[in-house]
C-alpha cells in the first residue's frame, strides 16, 4: 500500500493512501472534534464539526470525509476553523431540546461535551426547536426523542450497515429532515429488532433504552417483595467502564457486592442458566441429528440455530418467518432464569412466587422486549419482571453513592448463582458455540473436545462469520450414528452476517449442523445495553476479559456445574423433559417486515 | 473592467448551418485529444452556475482508465426563474445529443443518460423519439454510444451532480463528499462527465464553428454567449441569448421596466445587484456568474419578501444532511423575521451575515454554500428594508 506525506499543523505525517485527514491527525495526536463520525460506521461527513483548513481550497473540508492527499497542508486550529466549529455547534444547539438536567445521556453526551468545550454561551442563535415533538415510547426496548436528535445519521447507518435491518431511515428534506421509520410508524410496529446498536452509537439522548430502574428501586424498597437480580456474563467485563475502571477490567466481585448494597435480596448469575441452556440446546441438537440421520425424518430442520439473542430471534421472526423451524426452541438464559426463579427457586426458598421480583441485568436492549413477550409466563407469572441494561445498573450504583473502586469483592448467592467458564463465554461471539461443543462432544464421545485447554480457537475472534469442523471419533454406543461425522458449525455476529447465514439456509445451501448467531457485533460484549462508547478496540478488550474470566474458573464445562446436576436431579429430571419443555422452551411467530 | 455592450447572439437556437449529426461526424474526424483540447482552448465554462472549465472535466474523465464511463446530461433545472433548458430540449434536442456524443467520443463512453426534471416529463414522448433516431444515426456513423432518459424525482438538490447520482442509483438525493470527483467516481462509481444541457450544446457549437469563432465572443474570463431566462418586472420576459461580459446597467436598459431597483443575477442562489451598482457589475465570471436566471425587481417590490421567499425555498430544498445548510437557512429566516418585528436588534443582521460566511465555507455542497450570496447581497444593499 502506497504511503503519502502531508503536514498537519506544521507537523509531517505519513499515512496510507485512502485514509482520511482525520486518520492522519489521529496518528500524530492532533485531536479534531467529531460528531457524525463513528469508527464502526461508513463516513457521512454531514455534521461538519470536524472541518479543517486545507491550503489551496476556499472552503473548509470535513476531515472525517476527505482523503488525505500527498503534499496536503492542513490546519486544524485557525480562527476560521474555530469560528466555523463554534457556529456549527451553536446551530446544533439551537435546533436542540437542551434539557440536559433531565436527560438520560447527561455527562455522557457528545453534543453536551462539544458545547461545553466550545462554550456555546448566550444562545448565539434563536431556538428553532420544533414544538410538540413527542417521544416515541411505544417500544418495550427503545425510546426515540427527536427533540434531541442532531441528525448525524449514525443510527441509520448502524441499522443499515451493521445490522442490515433498515428500521430507521432519513425522511423529508430541508428543515423537516428527520430520522424516521417506515411511514413514521411507532417503533413497536416496524421491523426494529430492538438490538439497541443504534442506541449505542447515538451521540445524544435521542435514542435511549427504555429505563425500568425506578420500578426496580420501588420493588427493592418494598419489604413484601423478594428481589432477585441475575447478571449476564458480559456485564461483569463492561460495567467497570462506567465506574472508573479502564476498559476490559473484570469487576465481577465488586459488582456482586454493589448489587447487594443496592438492597436486592439475592444476587444470582445468569451464567447458571447459560450452562443450563447448553444442556438443553446441546441435547436438542443431538436429538435433531439423530432424527435426521437415523430416523431419516425429513421434517427435521437442520442446521439448528441458537436462540439466546432476542434481537436475532426477532430479526428471524420479521425477515425469515418461513425458517423459524431452525431456531432452537430453548428460551434464552434470561428467560430460563426467570421461569426457574418463580418455580424452582421459589420452592427451594419457600417464597410465594407472586412476591418475587426477578430482575435481569443484561448487555442488551432487546432483552426488555423479550421479558415482555406474551408467551414468557410459563411459571404462571411473568418470568422476568424487569430487564435492565448494564448502563442502568451503572446508574443505580452511582445513585447509591457507593465508592465502587473501594468495594470489597464477594461471590454470588447460591441456588442459581453457580456457574462455569462455559457460561461466562456466552458473553462473546462464538462463546455459545464453544460452550456447546465442550459439552456435546463429551456427551457423544465421553472425551473432552480435542482442543488445547478446551479453548476452541477457530470460533473465537472478530471475523463476521467463523466456521469450524470437528470430526467425531470414538462415539459412545448410543451415539454410534455420529461416528466419523464431521460436525460443521458456524458463528455469526451482527445481523448483517445473520442475513448471510439465513440466505444460505433459505436457498437450501447451508453446509452447517449448528449455527450460533448473536445480533450484536462482538456478541453480548458489544450489546446495545453496554456502556457507551463502543468500538472495535473496546469490544476486543471486553472479549479478552471474558476469556480471562473463563480461564480463572475451576469448572469450565456446563455439564460439570454441580448446581445444574442438582436441578436436573431435583426438578427438571432430564434434558428436554416435560418440565423443561414447559418452563424452558418456547415458540416463535411471524412478524411484519417493514 | 470594461464591459461589453449588450449583444444578442444566436448559437443555441439557430438551426442554419448546423446539422447535429454532421457535427458529430466532424468531431470523429478529429482525434480524441484534439476534441478535448479544442474545448479546453475555447475556454468554455460550465453553464450550470459553478463554472468549472468544461474541457478540463472532459480531460480528467478521458484520462481515467475504466471499463465503463458515463456521459450525463443534467436537465434537472430547478433554480426558480430558469426555464432555458426546457426550451433547449424542446427546440434543439439534437444539439444537446450531439454534445453528448462528442463528449462520449472524447472520453471513451458508450452510455449517455439525460436526467430530466420530473416537471419536464411532458417532453418525454417527443424526446424519446428523437433519441431513438439519434442513436440510430450514431450507429450508422460508427459511434458506439447510446443515450437514454431518466426521469428525476423532483427535488431541487438532485440537480447537484453527486446528489443526482445518488438519486439515479435509487437512493435518497443527498450530495456526496468530494473528492472523489465525478470524473473519477461518479454514477455507479464510474468515471462520469456530467454537464448541463446548455453546456453540451456549446461544446457542439465549438466543434462546429471552430474555437476561434467561439473565442471571439465574450471576454477573457467569460468566453462565448449565454442563454438567460429573464423574469420579474420586465416587459420582455423570456429566453434571450446574449454575449457574456455585459454590465447590469445595459441589461436593465434592455429588459427593465424603467423602474428597476434591483436585479437578482443567478436566481435564488445568486447575487442581488442594487441600482447603485448596476454600472460596475459585469455579468460573467469576472463579475457575477450566473446559471441563467435574471430576475428584475422594480421599486414596488419588498426586498424583505424577496429574501424571505428565497430563504424559505432553501429551507425546503436543502437536503438537510449537513448542519450549516439545514439549520443555517432556518436561522436566517427566523433571524430576519425577528429583526423585522423588532424582537432582535438590527445588529443581529451582522451576526447573520457572519453565519452565512460559515455556511459558505462549511456546507457540504453548493446549495448551502450559495445561500450566503443572496442573503448578504440583499441584507447589505437593502438593510433598511430588513429593519422597517
Ligand atoms: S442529548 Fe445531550 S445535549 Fe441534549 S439534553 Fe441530553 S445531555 Fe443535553
Ligand atoms: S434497535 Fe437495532 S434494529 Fe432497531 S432501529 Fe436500532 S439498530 Fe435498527
Ligand atoms: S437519533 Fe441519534 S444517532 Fe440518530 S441521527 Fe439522531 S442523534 Fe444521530
Ligand atoms: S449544503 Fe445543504 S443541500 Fe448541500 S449537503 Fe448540506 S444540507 Fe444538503
Ligand atoms: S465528524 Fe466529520 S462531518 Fe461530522
Amino acid at each position: 500500500m502506497s504511503k503519502i506525506k502531508l503536514t498537519i499543523d506544521g507537523k509531517k505525517v505519513q499515512i496510507e493512501q485512502g485514509k482520511t485527514i482525520l486518520d492522519a491527525a489521529k496518528k500524530i495526536n492532533v485531536k479534531i472534534p467529531t460528531l457524525c463520525y463513528h469508527e464502526d460506521l461508513c463516513v457521512a461527513g454531514n455534521c461538519r464539526v470536524c472541518v479543517v483548513e486545507v491550503a489551496g481550497s476556499r472552503a473548509l473540508q470535513a476531515s472525517c470525509a476527505i482523503p488525505a492527499q500527498d503534499g496536503m497542508e492542513v490546519r486544524t486550529n485557525t480562527p476560521k476553523v474555530r469560528n466555523a466549529r463554534k457556529d456549527i455547534i451553536a446551530m446544533l444547539v439551537s435546533e436542540h431540546n437542551t434539557q440536559c438536567t433531565t436527560c438520560y445521556r447527561s455527562t455522557n453526551c457528545e453534543l453536551q461535551t462539544l458545547s461545553a468545550e466550545f462554550n456555546i454561551d448566550n444562545n448565539r442563535y434563536l431556538s428553532i426547536l420544533k414544538p410538540n415533538i413527542e417521544v416515541d415510547r411505544s417500544s418495550w426496548s427503545i425510546e426515540k426523542d427527536d427533540s434531541k436528535c442532531v441528525r448525524c445519521q449514525r443510527c441509520v447507518r448502524t441499522c443499515s450497515e451493521l445490522q442490515h435491518v433498515n428500521a430507521l431511515t432519513v425522511s423529508h428534506k430541508g428543515k423537516d429532515m428527520k430520522i424516521s421509520t417506515f411511514h413514521d410508524l411507532p417503533l413497536k410496529d416496524v421491523v426494529c429488532t430492538n438490538c439497541g446498536q443504534c442506541v449505542n452509537r447515538c451521540p445524544t439522548g435521542a435514542l435511549t433504552e427504555r429505563r425500568y430502574f425506578d420500578e426496580v428501586w420501588e420493588a427493592i424498597g418494598d419489604p413484601t417483595k423478594h428481589v432477585v437480580m441475575n447478571t449476564a456474563p458480559s456485564v461483569r467485563v463492561a460495567l467497570g467502564e462506567m465506574l472508573g475502571y479502564p476498559v476490559g477490567t473484570r469487576v465481577t466481585g465488586k459488582m456482586v457486592t454493589a448489587m447487594r448494597r443496592l438492597g436486592v435480596d439475592s444476587v444470582l448469575d445468569t451464567d447458571f442458566s447459560a450452562d443450563l441452556t447448553i444442556i438443553e440446546e446441546g441435547t436438542e441438537l443431538l436429538v435433531r441429528l439423530k432424527k435426521a440421520l437415523v430416523d431419516k425424518d425429513d421434517t427435521i430442520k437442520l442446521p439448528l440455530l441458537t436462540s439466546c439473542s432476542p434481537g436475532w430471534v426477532k430479526f428471524c421472526e420479521h425477515l425469515y418467518p418461513e425458517h423459524l423451524g431452525h431456531l432452537s426452541t430453548c428460551k434464552s438464559p434470561q428467560q430460563m432464569f426467570g421461569a426457574l426463579t418463580k418455580t424452582y427457586y421459589a420452592d427451594k426458598k419457600g417464597i410465594d412466587p407472586k412476591d418475587i421480583v426477578s430482575v435481569a441485568i443484561m448487555p442488551c436492549a432487546a432483552k426488555k422486549f423479550e421479558a415482555n413477550r406474551g408467551e414468557m409466563k410459563d411459571s404462571g407469572f411473568q418470568d422476568i419482571d424487569a430487564g435492565l441494561t448494564t448502563r442502568e445498573l451503572g446508574h443505580m450504583i452511582k445513585q447509591t453513592g457507593l465508592n465502587f473502586l473501594e468495594l470489597e469483592e464477594s461471590s454470588y448467592d447460591s441456588i442459581m448463582g453457580e456457574s462455569t467458564g462455559a457460561g461466562v463465554i456466552f458473553g462473546a461471539t462464538g462463546g455459545v458455540m464453544e460452550a456447546a461443543l465442550r459439552t456435546a462432544y463429551e456427551i457423544v464421545t465421553g472425551k473432552e473436545v480435542p482442543f488445547e485447554n478446551l479453548n476452541i480457537i477457530p470460533v473465537r475472534g472478530m471475523e463476521g462469520i467463523k466456521e469450524a469442523a470437528i470430526k467425531i471419533e470414538g462415539a459412545l454406543p448410543e451415539w454410534s450414528f455420529l461416528e466419523g461425522v464431521e460436525m460443521k458449525v458456524a458463528v455469526a455476529h451482527g445481523l448483517i452476517n445473520a442475513r448471510i447465514i439465513m440466505d444460505q439456509i433459505a436457498a437450501g445451501e447451508s453446509p452447517y449442523h449448528f449455527i450460533e448467531v448473536m445480533a450484536c457485533p462482538g456478541g453480548c460484549i458489544g450489546g446495545g445495553g453496554q456502556p457507551i462508547p463502543t468500538n472495535e478496540a473496546i469490544r476486543k478488550a471486553r472479549v479478552a476479559a471474558i476469556y480471562e474470566e473463563d480461564m480463572n474458573m475451576n469448572l469450565r464445562k456446563s455439564h460439570d456445574n454441580p448446581a445444574i446436576k442438582t436441578i436436573y436431579k431435583d426438578f427438571l429430571k432430564e434434558p428436554l423433559s416435560h418440565v423443561s419443555h414447559n418452563l424452558l422452551h418456547t415458540t416463535y411467530r411471524k412478524r411484519q417486515h417493514y | 473592467m470594461v464591459s461589453k455592450k449588450l449583444q444578442r447572439v444566436d448559437f443555441i437556437f439557430d438551426c442554419a448551418g448546423c446539422e447535429p449529426i454532421e457535427v458529430v461526424k466532424k468531431a470523429l474526424k478529429m482525434t480524441r485529444e484534439e476534441v478535448v483540447s479544442s474545448i479546453i482552448e475555447s475556454g468554455l465554462k460550465g453553464r450550470g452556475g459553478a463554472g468549472f472549465p468544461t474541457g478540463m472535466k472532459w480531460k480528467f474523465a478521458k484520462d481515467e482508465v475504466a471499463d465503463t464511463k458515463y456521459v450525463i446530461c443534467n436537465a434537472d433545472e430547478g433554480e426558480p426563474g430558469t426555464f432555458k433548458d426546457r426550451e433547449i430540449l424542446d427546440v434543439v434536442p439534437n444539439k444537446v445529443l450531439s454534445g453528448m456524443a462528442i463528449c462520449a467520443y472524447a472520453i471513451g463512453s458508450k452510455e449517455g443518460i439525460i436526467y430530466l426534471r420530473g416537471e419536464y416529463n411532458f417532453l418525454l414522448k417527443k424526446l424519446n423519439a428523437q433519441i431513438d433516431e439519434f442513436n440510430n444515426s450514431l450507429s450508422k456513423i460508427g459511434l458506439d454510444f447510446a443515450v437514454s432518459i431518466r426521469s428525476g424525482s423532483g427535488a431541487y438538490i438532485c440537480g447537484e451532480e453527486t446528489a443526482l447520482f445518488e438519486s439515479m442509483e435509487g437512493r435518497r438525493g443527498e450530495p456526496r463528499n468530494k473528492p472523489p470527483f465525478p470524473t473519477k467516481s461518479g454514477y455507479n462509481g464510474k468515471p462520469t462527465v456530467i454537464n448541463n444541457v446548455e453546456t453540451l450544446v456549446y461544446t457542439a457549437m465549438i466543434i462546429n464553428m471552430g474555437v476561434d469563432e467561439f473565442k471571439a465572443v465574450g471576454t477573457m474570463d467569460s468566453r462565448g454567449s449565454k442563454v438567460f431566462s429573464v423574469s420579474g418586472d420586465t416587459p420582455k420576459a423570456g429566453i434571450h441569448e446574449l454575449e457574456l461580459g455585459l454590465n447590469v446597467a445595459d441589461f436593465v436598459e434592455e429588459f427593465g421596466d424603467g423602474d428597476t431597483k434591483a436585479v437578482q443575477v443567478g436566481g435564488a442562489s445568486g447575487h442581488c445587484v442594487p441600482r447603485k451598482l448596476f454600472k460596475e457589475t459585469i455579468i460573467g465570471f469576472e463579475g457575477i456568474p450566473t446559471g441563467g436566471s435574471m430576475m428584475i425587481f422594480n421599486s414596488t417590490r419588498s426586498m424583505f419578501n424577496v429574501l424571505n421567499d428565497y430563504l424559505e425555498f432553501f429551507a425546503e430544498e436543502s437536503c438537510g444532511q449537513c448542519t450549516p445548510c439545514r439549520i443555517g437557512t432556518q436561522q436566517l429566516i427566523k433571524g430576519i423575521e425577528h429583526v423585522k418585528k423588532g424582537q432582535m436588534p438590527s445588529e443581529y443582521l451582522d451576526q447573520l451575515i457572519k453565519l452565512t460566511e460559515t455556511m459558505k465555507i462549511a456546507s457540504k455542497c453548493g446549495l448551502g454554500q450559495s445561500v450566503a450570496n443572496s442573503f448578504s447581497s440583499i441584507v447589505t444593499n437593502f438593510r433598511e428594508e430588513m429593519i422597517y
